[in-house]
C-alpha cells in the first residue's frame, strides 16, 4: 500500500473560530476495525476552516465510517480526532456534548422526525437545548427556512415532501442554531441530476451566507468537485489524495483516474473491486 | 468440524450471549437512571402515558368485558354443579386481579402499544433519527426510552385496575343477569373474602409487567437492525419475548407473593 499523498497544503487565512494553524478538524492515523475488517488504515486529513472539504471514493473505501467519527457516532480504536482544538477522542460526556453543539449533521436520508411538521423539525433544536421565547424560536425557524428555500413550507410533514425539499428541511434543521462546522453525509442522495444541482448551489451558498466549514462525504464525481475547496480521495481505509479540486483532478494517481473512470461509465464497484 | 472448532463456537456462542445480556441489562439501568436525571421533560412523560394509557383504554375495556363474561358463564355452570354459585363473585373477582387482569391487560398492552413502539424506535433508527438527537446532543435513551418506562410504570397498574372493574361487572352481568345467579351474593361475597393483599398482589404484577413490557420493546426497536426486515423482525421479537416474559415473571411473583 502506498503512503498517502497530500498533493498542497492549504494557504488559508485563519477564522477566529479555527485552531492557530487555520484548521477547524485535524484527523491524525485514525484506525478502525470491525471484526476482521480494517476499515480505517491510518487516516490522516485536515478540514480547514471556512472551507468545504468533500471526501470522495469507492464503496467500502471508509467514507461513512470516517465521517461517524466526525461527528462523534463512533470512537476510534486508536488516532487523534481534534474539533475546534479539543481531542475528542480523550473526552466524554458533557464535553462531547459541548463539540457537538458546535456542529451541524444532514444525514443521507435527512433523519427528519416523520411525526413532526417542517417547522417542529427545525425548531427541534432551539427548542430542546436552548431557553429561547417562543418568539424568538419562530423567528430563527422562519429566518433558516427562508434561507434554504422553503418558506411557506412550516406546516407542510416529511412524508407531504419531496426529496430534494426534505433535504433542505433537513439542512435548515442542521443549520438552525447557527453551527461552526456542517456534516453533510451523501446529500444528493436519491436525487435527480437538476435537484441534485440545486443542492450543490445550496450547499455553497450556505458556506458562504453562514461562513461555515463543511465536511461533505459524496459520490457526485466528479459534479461535486465545482463547489469543493478541496478533496479528500479515501482508499482501502486511508487517504490517498487530498487537495485542492484542480490539483486532485490533475493528479497522476492511476487508482483515483480508475475511480473517476469508474464512475463516467456507470461502474461504481470496479475500483472497489480492484482496490 | 473438529473438536477445537466446536469448543471454538460454543465459547463465541456464550460470549456473545453474555454480552447481549449485560446489554439488555444496562440498557434498563440507564433509561431508570434518565428519568431521575434533568432536563425533565413531562410532556413527553405525558404523551407517553396517553399513547400507552389513555390510547389503549378502550382495547382494555373490551377484553376486560368479555373476559369477565366468559368467567361468569363457566363460574356459574361449574359452581353451580356443586351448588356454590353463591361464590360466582368472589371467584370471578380473584380470577381477575390476582391472575388474568394483570397478564391480560399486560398482553393486551404489548399487542396494541408495545408492538407499535418497537417499530416506531425501530424505524427511527433506520433512517438515523436515533443518531440524529445524539448529534444534536441529546440523549436517545433519556429522550426516547425512560418517558415510555416511566408511563408503562404508571399505566400499567391503572388499566389492569380499569380491567379488572369492567371485567367484575362483566361476570355480573352475564353470571347473574344471564344466569340466574344471586345478586347479592356476587358482591356481597367479594367484599367479604378479597383481602387489600390479593388486590396489592394484581397491583404490584402490573408494575412489573409494565417495566417488562417497555424495557424489552424499546430494547428490541432502539436495536432494530438498519436493513429492510430490520423493523419486522425487532416488532415480532418484542411482542413475542415480551409476552414469554409476562407469562414467566408471573409465575415467579405468584410463587413469592402467594
Amino acid at each position: 500500500m502506498s503512503q498517502p499523498e497530500t498533493i498542497n497544503h492549504p494557504a488559508n487565512a485563519p477564522t477566529p473560530d479555527a485552531a492557530p494553524n487555520g484548521n477547524a478538524i485535524e484527523v491524525r492515523d485514525l484506525h478502525k476495525r470491525f471484526g476482521h475488517q480494517q476499515v480505517l488504515d491510518g487516516v490522516t486529513l485536515d478540514f480547514p476552516a471556512g472551507q468545504i472539504t468533500t471526501i470522495v471514493g469507492p464503496s467500502g473505501s471508509g467514507k461513512t465510517v470516517l465521517l461517524k467519527h466526525l461527528n462523534l457516532l463512533m470512537r476510534p480504536d486508536s488516532g487523534t480526532i481534534v474539533i475546534d482544538g479539543v481531542d475528542v477522542t480523550k473526552v466524554g460526556g458533557r464535553a462531547l456534548d459541548a463539540v457537538r453543539e458546535k456542529f451541524g449533521m444532514l444525514f443521507q436520508a435527512g433523519a427528519l422526525f416523520d411525526s413532526m411538521s417542517v417547522f417542529d423539525n427545525v425548531a427541534f433544536p432551539l427548542v430542546e437545548k436552548t431557553r429561547l421565547s417562543e418568539k424568538e424560536i419562530s423567528e430563527q425557524v422562519h429566518e433558516t427556512l427562508e434561507a434554504v428555500g422553503l418558506e411557506g413550507m412550516e406546516s407542510k410533514f416529511p412524508s407531504q415532501m419531496s426529496g430534494g425539499m426534505q433535504k433542505r428541511a433537513a439542512l435548515a434543521r442542521a443549520l438552525v442554531r447557527r453551527p461552526k462546522i456542517l456534516m453533510l453525509d451523501e446529500p444528493t442522495t436519491g436525487l435527480d441530476p437538476t435537484r441534485t444541482g440545486a443542492i450543490h448551489d445550496l450547499i455553497r451558498r450556505t458556506q458562504e451566507n453562514f461562513h461555515l466549514t463543511v465536511v461533505m462525504v459524496s459520490h457526485d464525481v466528479p459534479e461535486v468537485f465545482q463547489i469543493s475547496d478541496r478533496i479528500a480521495f479515501l482508499h482501502n481505509g486511508r487517504t490517498r489524495l487530498n487537495g485542492t479540486a484542480a490539483e486532485v483532478m490533475a493528479a497522476s494517481d492511476e487508482v483515483f483516474k480508475r475511480f473517476l473512470a469508474g464512475k463516467a461509465s456507470g461502474e461504481e464497484n470496479e475500483t472497489a473491486l480492484a482496490g | 468440524m473438529s473438536i477445537v472448532e466446536m469448543i471454538e463456537r460454543l465459547g463465541a456462542l456464550v460470549i456473545d450471549s453474555v454480552g447481549q445480556l449485560g446489554a439488555f441489562v444496562l440498557f434498563l439501568l440507564s433509561a431508570v437512571i434518565y428519568v431521575f436525571l434533568p432536563p425533565f421533560k413531562p410532556r413527553l412523560w405525558i404523551r407517553q402515558i396517553r399513547i400507552i394509557g389513555a390510547d389503549s383504554l378502550f382495547l382494555i375495556i373490551l377484553i376486560g368485558g368479555f373476559t369477565g363474561m366468559v368467567l361468569g358463564l363457566q363460574g356459574y355452570n361449574t359452581l353451580r354443579r356443586f351448588g356454590s354459585d353463591g361464590a360466582l363473585g368472589t371467584v370471578v373477582a380473584l380470577v381477575l386481579v390476582r391472575e388474568l387482569g394483570p397478564v391480560l391487560a399486560a398482553i393486551m398492552i404489548t399487542a396494541r402499544a408495545g408492538s407499535a413502539m418497537a417499530a416506531e424506535l425501530g424505524s427511527m433508527q433506520s433512517t438515523e433519527q436515533i443518531d440524529a438527537l445524539t448529534v444534536m446532543a441529546i440523549n436517545p435513551v433519556q429522550y426516547l426510552v425512560s418517558p415510555r418506562m416511566l408511563a408503562g410504570v404508571f399505566s400499567f397498574p391503572l388499566l389492569t385496575s380499569i380491567f379488572d372493574v369492567v371485567g367484575i361487572y362483566g361476570g355480573y352481568m352475564v353470571g347473574v343477569g344471564l344466569m340466574g345467579a344471586p345478586s347479592g351474593a356476587y358482591f356481597n361475597g367479594i367484599a367479604a373474602n378479597m383481602s387489600r393483599h390479593d388486590v396489592m398482589t394484581g397491583l404490584y404484577k402490573a408494575l412489573v409487567f409494565g417495566v417488562v413490557v417497555m424495557w424489552v420493546c424499546c430494547y428490541k426497536g432502539y436495536h432494530a437492525e438498519r436493513m429492510a426486515t430490520g423493523v419486522s423482525r425487532a416488532t415480532t421479537e418484542a411482542v413475542v419475548l415480551s409476552s414469554v416474559l409476562i407469562l414467566a415473571f408471573d409465575y415467579f411473583l405468584t410463587s413469592i407473593l402467594l
